[in-house]
């Protein structure tokens, strides 16, 4: 599939604005400080609205976009716009509470909690609700989205707490190496899958001429590429797969791990963390994109969906 | 509303007769012409006369080449919306642009309302959909909904652009709802099938599959043997026999 930058950024950075909001909403650093208050605001409401004006760009109609929250009832895009504005409401209110009047109820966080969880899950259900990309139609794919969001929004809590000068517990760092340890686990599982999937579809299902023998595209129907070509028989990712993985783990796996064991607790070493690991998704969220088959390109000379390795 | 309707009783779509089909691209530029013209935006190129020409189009013939040896066949592959009954463009979409007609189910884009994301073009296995390059849009087969209802178009008129044109007859529309209509017929009698049935769209256009070959006689003969092969009818069945008696 086509890698569009606009999506890729728009997954990565409201996952990761989505996640930190999520440890920030229960409570666990402390806003009085009218500073450390407007930096986590900011903070926050700038990756998820960064991310989410970043995924009106790829449209024909961007002056539409309002329209996109309409169909909830059917469509997974239109439940990622609801429940993300809804969570950009709420945090609003929840940031509003914490400034007039002082910590939110611990229930308010959990609740904001369940919608980030259902916000990010919408998002990866987007593409895991299509079945024409069988590597994508996979029960892991919305798991490995939620991991990377709560993966992504540790680090950047941590680097939070070590800037504002507060106490890191101890059980937030451990949380963090499991949800980084957790998610590359996630990862790999999910390109295992990928490696050895078998689709069922084929160009033989596709013309239905199986039962004459073996099928093959002879002449395409134009002379030059079309827009199903451009946005679905991307290959140049493919070509580079193993070592762009590697790259990702490295950059958004073992560089944040080094970072968090040897930061002792400094704000600079734990912001390198993130930025590493951000750097990493972006890398594995092109390869997401990129790496995909669409069953379209049965028509256009791919013989089976599977990537031979 | 773009969640699917309860399954209509009229079911109109196409049969596509890969056996008759010549490939000759008639359909193709017929469905163009109707559809860049009518309705909505038109169907826009980008580059037309440059070295890498593009643009939307509805309706696309491919080539395939099946089986091995002197098995081999070439069908020539036409391709357009399948008007499925589990349309998974239509729930995709966020707009509610993309929707299914309850009366016929004709799957159509409000081009109004499109925001041009694409998504529904992701979920389409078929390729039927194209974002038009100029408008921003989706563009798709409207199973040519403006003539076939046409009370303005002689009758014969009434049926969609790339059936109107078929110099061959490979292309057959009608009602699938109805299972006394021809082109239900056609595919009971032919074993019409669906087109990639496991990704559980069902697909309302059918396919038919290419006839088996005849078997050509075992050794083929020559013009010049046939010629000679064949008896003469009077004046020169006479004149044969009056010279095969001379000599």
């Amino acid at each position: 599939m086509h890698p569009a930058w606009s999506i890729i950024f728009f997954t990565s950075i409201s996952g990761l604005g989505l996640g930190l909001a999520g440890f920030i909403v229960l409570g666990l650093v402390n806003l009085t400080f009218f500073l450390h208050f407007s930096v986590a605001m900011s903070v926050v409401f700038g990756l998820i609205g960064a991310g989410l004006l970043s995924s009106t760009l790829h449209l024909g109609h961007p002056e539409r976009a309002w329209r996109a929250l309409s169909q909830w009832r059917s469509s997974w895009l239109s439940r990622e716009g609801v429940l993300a504005i809804l969570v950009l409401a709420l945090l609003s209110c929840w940031f509003a509470f914490t400034f007039f009047i002082g910590p939110p109820p611990l229930w308010s966080g959990f609740l904001i909690l369940v919608l980030i969880i259902a916000t990010v899950y919408a998002t990866s259900m987007i593409y895991g609700s299509l079945k024409t990309v069988s590597c994508w139609h996979h029960p892991l794919t919305p798991v490995c989205y939620l991991m990377f969001s709560a993966c992504g929004g540790s680090l950047a809590f941590l680097s939070m707490l070590a800037l504002f000068g507060q106490t890191i517990p101890g059980i937030l760092t451990e949380i963090t190496f499991a949800f980084l340890i957790g998610t590359w686990a996630l990862k790999f599982a999910w390109w295992w899958a990928l490696d050895h999937s078998v689709s069922v579809s084929t160009v033989e299902t596709a013309t239905g001429l199986g039962a004459m023998g073996k099928v093959r595209s002879l002449m395409p129907p134009h002379t030059s590429e079309n827009y199903l070509q451009k946005e679905m028989g991307f290959v140049v990712a493919r070509r580079h797969a193993i070592k762009l993985r590697y790259i990702s783990i490295f950059l958004g796996g073992i560089l944040p791990v080094i970072c968090v064991i040897f930061s002792g607790s400094s704000a600079g070493v734990l912001s390198m963390a993130s930025i590493f690991h951000i750097m990493g998704v972006f890398v594995e969220r092109w390869l997401f994109f990129a790496e995909a088959k669409h069953v379209v390109t049965l028509y256009y000379g791919d013989e089976q969906l599977s990537i031979a390795r | 509303m773009t969640s699917l309707p309860e399954p209509s009783a009229i079911k109109l779509g196409l049969v596509i007769d890969l056996d008759i089909c010549v490939g000759c691209q008639a359909c193709v530029v017929n469905c163009k012409e109707w559809n860049t013209s009518g309705y909505g935006a038109p169907l826009s190129d980008e580059s037309a006369y440059g070295a890498e020409p593009s643009g939307s189009w509805l309706n696309r013939v491919h080539a395939f080449e099946a089986g091995v040896g002197e098995d081999v066949k070439t069908v020539h592959f036409p391709k357009s919306c399948l008007h499925c009954e589990d349309a998974p463009c239509v729930t995709a979409c966020p707009t509610g642009a993309s929707f299914k007609r309850a009366e016929d189910g004709i799957v159509l884009v409000n081009e109004d309302w499109c925001i041009g994301c694409g998504l529904c073009a992701w979920s389409c296995p078929y390729g039927a959909r194209e974002m038009d390059p100029a408008e921003g849009v989706m563009k798709k087969c409207t199973l040519c909904v403006d003539r076939i209802y046409n009370e303005n178009l002689p009758e014969e008129d009434r049926v969609p652009a790339c059936v109107r044109t078929c110099p061959t007859n490979a292309r057959h529309f009608g009602d699938f709802g109805d299972p006394n209509s021809d082109v239900s017929i056609m595919v009971a009698e032919r074993g019409g099938f669906d087109l990639l049935p496991e990704q559980g769209t069902k697909p309302v256009n059918k396919y038919l599959p290419p006839r088996p070959r005849r078997k050509s006689v075992d050794q083929p003969m020559s013009l010049l043997a046939m010629a000679d092969a064949a008896t003469p009818k009077g004046f020169w069945q006479w004149m044969d026999n009056t010279l095969e008696k001379l000599g």
